[in-house]
């Protein structure tokens, strides 16, 4: 066989002839063929690309569960455990979401995620004049422990991992769950889940921060210290891609982004004192699975082969576990349309397949409706069952990196990588994340990318079925959507103000001084919080404690 | 898509406020529209992120706005919405042309422009179809 480089490339060139020969025929469509994310890519890559890029197998691609991990953490992927099917949910009072769980948890979902509402998020109590209309909205909303505790009723927290969104006010919720999972009796080590906590990202994309960035850095790097001392199977933080990428971020931005907001944490944390091998094991990665199916899998490969390399070379970990990007994916939001509803099953299938073939550890599939109001359970059924058909019925989970070694796919592995890569150089230059997050960099990366993308848009240039092409006459809606009512804040601010009325209010006020006085000496956090929501603190008593020593972030707005 | 109605210099005297109310952080559709109304001729003004509807009011007296866009993807509309629009009203602004965008489910429409919102448009319109709506419109004074 002669498969010797020079000759292949000889070939192509013979081909290429033969091809243009018959383009007066069958000329191209007069489109540009680029990713989602505008990248020009080549019709046809052939062995003698990858030698152009410089691709080795040995050093780039490897073994499943070996260095630098491109083909996956694990030895034996998906054929040991299928990823976690891990569907996100959130809404109303923590007894709705509860039952939602439990739903979820007898439908075979083998995770849970839980969403909070925007007052959570931003540290306000349900009944704060700027919770007014948002109470139960877009998640459930969390106060005290004691909605904490409604939220996990009768659910076993020794035995299912929990995962929560949530990264202003994150110090606090952890502490809640530490605190609920101290009540019940369940050992520290069994105690398994992730928070969110990537605080640069909101700066960055997701807007719902509390403090400066430094002192909310501060927060998550005690969090982190904490966790790997007290709680050593929870992951600590998410390193979150998916709100850049809905943001707006190209697939290179989102990948570059969030290695780059991770690397931030790793040089915090080392200089907090810790050893990188105490606490990367427990660095875990959050990503959007959007439409371009090649530049999503390739996104997924060039992420764990970056920060494998990152961790080794740069700083000097030693444990594999240190190494290994591990992630949760989601579909992408940004990608359903209110049009033509129904087709979002098949973006989400199409999505949930690449992040499958990407190799992901952990997946949530969006239900059909998510563009018009929180998903029905209808919807998250069959958003749920998606990901049991890709698992169950289409044989992919048979195979490690069933796409390795495709000619394409290490191309555009490689591409994706090498664009990160520069993106990564540029933010050292800058003097590293923080810096660069500071000066608004990466935000006006973003900005330009969904602009330059709704642009493409309305030149019909990239097409969205049902919005700017295939329009149809709609009827009425094809299904119901969930519609959370106003009376949830009210009964939600009802039951906050009977906890406060029987507390031990004076042993409230001692705690959140204790708090306060952690903060201004620049202690760990945590066990001072944990200590005042056992009692009873509410969210925003902490939260405001800890305003009155680090103020609060304002965004100018740019646009 | 329809023709355009203006040309961007007779755009140019139309202050348009766009407004982020409540503890919503999704701005990406609200500076891509703050965006291309710039870029269409108009003059624009953006709250930023966590407004609370008298932050709003205020921006907008100040201004003396021909138009407010206010993008809630937070389920909070039907809080905020009214409360931007009875203060405005109350402040004098009579004729100011308020705009809705965001994820609003259709069965709040009607609520909506009960309280005085001109038009609603959830995602997927064309940023063509809200500049020419704006065209039509916005107030000559």
């Amino acid at each position: 066989m002669a498969n010797d480089i020079k000759t292949i490339a000889e070939k192509r060139k013979e081909w290429e002839a033969r091809l243009s020969a018959t383009t007066s025929k069958f000329p191209e469509r007069p489109v540009r063929f680029s990713t989602l994310s505008d990248m020009e890519v080549p019709l046809l890559c052939t062995p003698d690309d990858l030698e152009n890029v410089g691709f080795d197998f040995e050093r780039d691609l490897g073994f499943p569960g070996e260095f630098p991990y491109t083909r996956g953490v694990q030895y034996n992927m998906y054929r040991g455990k299928l990823w976690t099917m891990r569907q996100f949910a959130g809404f109303s009072s923590p007894t709705e979401t509860n039952k939602r769980f439990k739903l979820l948890l007898e439908q075979g979902q083998t995770g849970l995620s839980t969403a909070f509402d925007m007052p959570t998020l931003m540290g306000y109590d349900c009944d704060s004049p700027k919770a007014m209309g948002e109470v139960g909205k877009c998640g459930v909303s969390v106060s005290s422990i004691e909605d904490m505790e409604e939220l996990f009723e009768g659910i076993p927290l020794g035995d299912v991992t929990t995962s929560m969104t949530i990264n202003g006010p994150a110090i606090v919720i952890l502490a809640m769950y530490y605190a609920m999972a101290e009540k019940r009796g369940v050992p520290r080590e069994k105690v398994k889940g992730t928070l969110q906590n990537d605080i640069l990202k909101e700066y960055i994309a997701q807007k719902e921060w509390l403090f400066p960035i430094a002192p909310a850095v501060k927060c998550v790097i005690d969090t982190i210290e904490y966790g790997t001392k007290h709680y050593p199977n929870w992951n600590t933080v998410s390193i979150s891609g998916y709100h850049i990428r809905e943001a707006g971020a190209t697939a290179v931005q989102e990948l570059a982004f969030t290695l780059a907001d991770g690397m931030a944490y790793v040089e915090e944390s080392i200089k907090r004192g810790m050893d990188v091998d105490e606490f990367a094991p427990r660095l875990s990665f959050f990503f959007d699975v959007h439409n371009d199916f090649f530049e999503e899998i390739a996104k997924f490969r060039a992420a764990r082969r970056i920060w494998a390399r990152m961790m080794k070379d740069r700083y000097g970990a030693k444990s594999p576990k240190s190494w290994m990007l591990r992630t949760h994916a989601q579909t992408a939001g940004v990608s359903l349309t209110a049009q033509q509803p129904m087709n979002n099953v098949v973006r989400v299938a199409i999505q949930a397949m690449a992040g499958v073939l990407g190799g992901v550890n952990s997946l949530h599939t969006n239900s059909m409706d998510e563009t018009l109001a929180l998903p029905t359970d209808e919807a998250v059924m069959v958003a749920l069952r998606t990901q049991q058909v890709i698992a169950e019925e289409s044989g992919v989970a048979n195979y490690a990196d069933p796409l390795g070694g495709s000619y394409l796919v290490e191309y555009l592995t490689k591409k994706v990588e090498d664009e990160a890569l520069a993106y990564i150089k540029k933010i050292d230059e800058m003097g590293g994340m923080i810096k660069a997050v500071e000066n608004g960099y990466p935000q006006a990366e973003i900005g330009n990318s969904a602009y330059h993308f709704q642009r493409q848009l309305e030149k019909k240039e990239k097409v969205m079925v049902g919005v700017n092409r295939y329009q149809a006459e709609e009827k009425k809606r094809a299904f119901d959507t969930l519609y959370i009512d106003r009376s949830v804040e009210k009964r939600q601010a009802e039951r906050l103000h009977a906890l406060k009325a029987k507390r031990d209010s004076a042993k409230v006020k001692q705690c959140l001084a204790v708090v306060k006085r952690a903060a201004e000496q620049n202690e760990n956090l945590m066990p001072s919080i944990i200590e005042a929501v056992k009692h009873y603190s509410t969210l925003q008593e902490v939260c405001d404690t800890l305003r009155s020593v680090y103020g609060e972030y304002r965004e100018e707005g740019k646009f | 898509m329809s023709q355009t109605t203006m040309t961007p210099a007779q755009r140019n005297r139309i202050r348009v406020l766009i407004a982020k109310p409540g503890l919503d952080g999704h701005d990406r559709g609200a500076k891509v529209i703050a965006r291309a109304l710039r870029d269409a001729g108009f003059e624009v003004i953006y709250t930023g992120l966590h407004q609370t509807p008298e932050m709003i009011i205020q921006a907008a007296v100040q201004e003396d706005v021909h138009v407010i866009g206010i993008s809630v993807l937070s389920g909070a509309h039907n809080a905020l919405v009214p409360e931007v629009i009875k203060g405005i009203r109350a402040a004098g602004l009579n004729d100011t042309l308020v705009l809705v965008g965001g994820i609003i489910p259709e069965e709040d429409f009607e609520g909506l422009k009960a309280a005085g919102t001109a038009m609603v448009f959830t995602p997927g319109t064309a940023l063509e179809d809200i500049i020419n709506y704006i065209d039509k419109s916005a107030p000559s004074r």
